[in-house]
């Protein structure tokens, strides 16, 4: 791993799902090897600016157009979507269900080396989940399943690594587990990417944080994001939101309908 | 002795002495061995009812076939499959560049299809040529269809064990696939032209009634046995395999139609399934003292 220099630079990238925007005009970088939680009321487009680093969203200009630049290759970025696609009724076990997070080095054919096999077993350790390793995942709850997904990440061995509300739904005994498995992430040097919702969280775990209300608020040392006059400001933009706003112009100013931010 | 004359004249008189009722067996078995299976991706990708979507679609391809080379298996053969391809692929692309599912995208194009089928049928041929293709007999088959659905049950086997652990990865946790940035639609489509590969080979042998009943009722009861996939596949191509043999002795003592015959069978193994199987009703109800930790 690598320190220093960017992992993900935006420059003005703008995301709309038919014409709504989703994301207007941000730009900032994700220094390699840090730590940064995304932060923001509903809707404000958090979700989709991981998606767009992921290239799961078409972004404005094109992704060659050059408004997301992200220096590690895809397979080594990992990404934990919020909990949607996944069959948790499908019959495999929770150590193969690990394992495919060897794909990017074992493929479609590949052989599974030992070095893996121990990999995995550490993962299921750090996740606490040891002994978990025949079940079929249909017999976990969704905390366990949880686990087992930063288990998968872990094993997947990424620079960039993009968590989306990765701690929803989950006790508090599960979230520290997951949390510290996050902060030794961050000791190895890799760059983390969190979107989360809970400040005092943020606060306690995270040195730095984006906060975004489509637009971006703030981006910097958390101690800076959040503070209040920050948060309301991304509250009222969140509240302002017009639909029939009028179409912005290549400039990168908006013309008029949309609440304009001074940074 | 006389239970062994009885055994023999029950379960082995019927093949030694016939041929036909020999190249029934193997066509079933075969089919069962690779379309079973497929059966059971299909039930766990929740696209259950493709199959029969499926034997609309290539009616078309079928048509074309019959239109330019006559009552020949390998025209209609190869106009079903290249049918049932075109459908497959044209409804991935649907899904892959709109906002549409796979299921839905799917029942739009088949019945677009079907529709062109009949139109096709009924302005170039009698309604009888068709229906007797699409409604194949398992005691009809000769040495081309038996060859025709062995070697597409050879090919299917090794193509789905070289696509087995990207269509594990493709059917449990898509997303993952995707932002790993490996084509997953390249391992759907795959698995579905093993799917037409098979159906056809089956509709034109056996008759879609077969086709579809073989790779779909097996792989639906196998769920109710097993955790694990492996347990799953293998337990569908047994079910399958046993269904397809008692069908056909049954067809022949009691002068039934074999492919019916041999669903029934399929039919009852699913009725036994839902009874008791681990996942089925009766273990539900029965008292089982659980575990202290």
């Amino acid at each position: 791993m690598v320190a220093g220099g960017p992992a993900v630079v935006l420059r003005n990238l703008t995301v709309s799902y038919r014409r709504h925007l989703a994301l207007h005009h941000v730009s900032g970088c994700f220094e390699a090897g840090s730590l940064t939680a995304v932060v923001g009321p509903n809707g404000s487009g958090k979700s989709t600016l991981l998606k767009s680093i992921m290239g799961l969203v078409p972004v404005e200009g094109g992704r060659s157009g050059g408004a997301v630049q992200v220096a590690p290759p895809l397979r080594r970025i990992a990404y934990l979507p919020q909990l949607a696609e996944i069959d948790r009724s499908f019959p495999i076990e929770v150590r193969d269900c690990v394992l495919l997070g060897c794909w990017s080095a074992a493929g479609a054919w590949g052989g599974v080396s030992r070095a893996m096999g121990t990999r995995i077993d550490s993962a299921l350790q750090a996740v606490g989940l040891e002994g978990f390793a025949r079940r079929p995942i249909a017999s976990l709850s969704t905390g366990q399943l949880q686990r087992l997904l930063f288990a998968r990440l872990a094993v997947q061995d990424a620079e960039l690594i993009l968590l989306d509300e990765p701690f929803n739904a989950i006790d508090a005994q599960t979230t520290g587990a997951l949390l510290a498995l996050v902060r030794q992430w961050h000791r190895e040097g890799r760059t983390v990417i969190a979107v989360l919702h809970d400040a005092e969280q943020v606060r306690q775990h995270f040195p730095a944080a984006v906060l975004l209300a489509r637009e971006l608020v703030a981006w910097g040392p958390t101690g800076d994001v959040l503070v209040e006059p920050s948060l309301r400001r991304a509250r009222a933009m969140a509240e302002a939101w017009d639909d029939s706003a009028g179409l912005c112009d290549a400039s990168g100013a908006p013309l008029h309908g949309t609440a304009a931010v001074s940074r | 002795m006389t239970s062994a004359v009885w055994l023999w004249d029950l379960a082995m008189a019927p093949f030694v002495e016939f041929a036909f009722m020999r190249r029934a067996l193997v066509a079933s078995l075969a089919l069962s061995v690779s379309a079973a299976p497929l059966g059971v991706f299909l039930t766990l990708r929740r696209m259950s009812l493709l199959g029969d979507a499926l034997s609309h679609a290539v009616l078309p391809g079928v048509a074309i076939g019959f239109m330019l080379g006559g009552l020949s298996l390998t025209a209609m053969a190869l106009g079903g499959v290249a049918a049932g391809m075109g459908v497959a692929a044209l409804a991935g692309l649907v899904t892959r560049f709109t906002t549409l599912k796979e299921d839905a995208s799917l029942a739009a194009l088949y019945l677009v299809a079907l529709a062109l089928g009949v139109i096709l049928i009924s302005s170039h041929g009698t309604q009888l040529d068709l229906l007797h293709i699409l409604f194949g007999s398992a005691l009809g088959v000769d040495t081309p269809g038996l060859l025709m659905v062995a070697g597409v049950a050879s090919i299917s086997l090794l193509l789905l064990a070289a696509l087995y652990r990207g269509l594990v990865l493709e059917s449990f946790d898509p997303g993952f696939l995707h932002a790993i940035g490996r084509r997953g639609w390249l391992w759907q489509q795959g698995f579905l032209m093993l799917v037409v590969i098979n159906l056809v080979a089956g509709f034109q042998t056996l008759g879609t009634l077969m086709a579809v009943g073989l790779m779909m009722l097996p792989a639906v009861s196998s769920r109710l046995w097993h955790d694990t996939l492996p347990a799953q596949l293998a337990n569908a191509s047994g079910q399958a395999m046993l269904a397809s043999l008692a069908g056909l002795l049954l067809s022949y003592h009691f002068d039934t139609p074999s492919g019916p015959t041999i669903i029934g069978c399929a039919g009852a193994l699913y009725a036994l399934s839902l009874l008791i199987a681990p996942g089925g009703w009766l273990p539900r109800i029965l008292v089982v003292r659980h575990r202290i930790g």
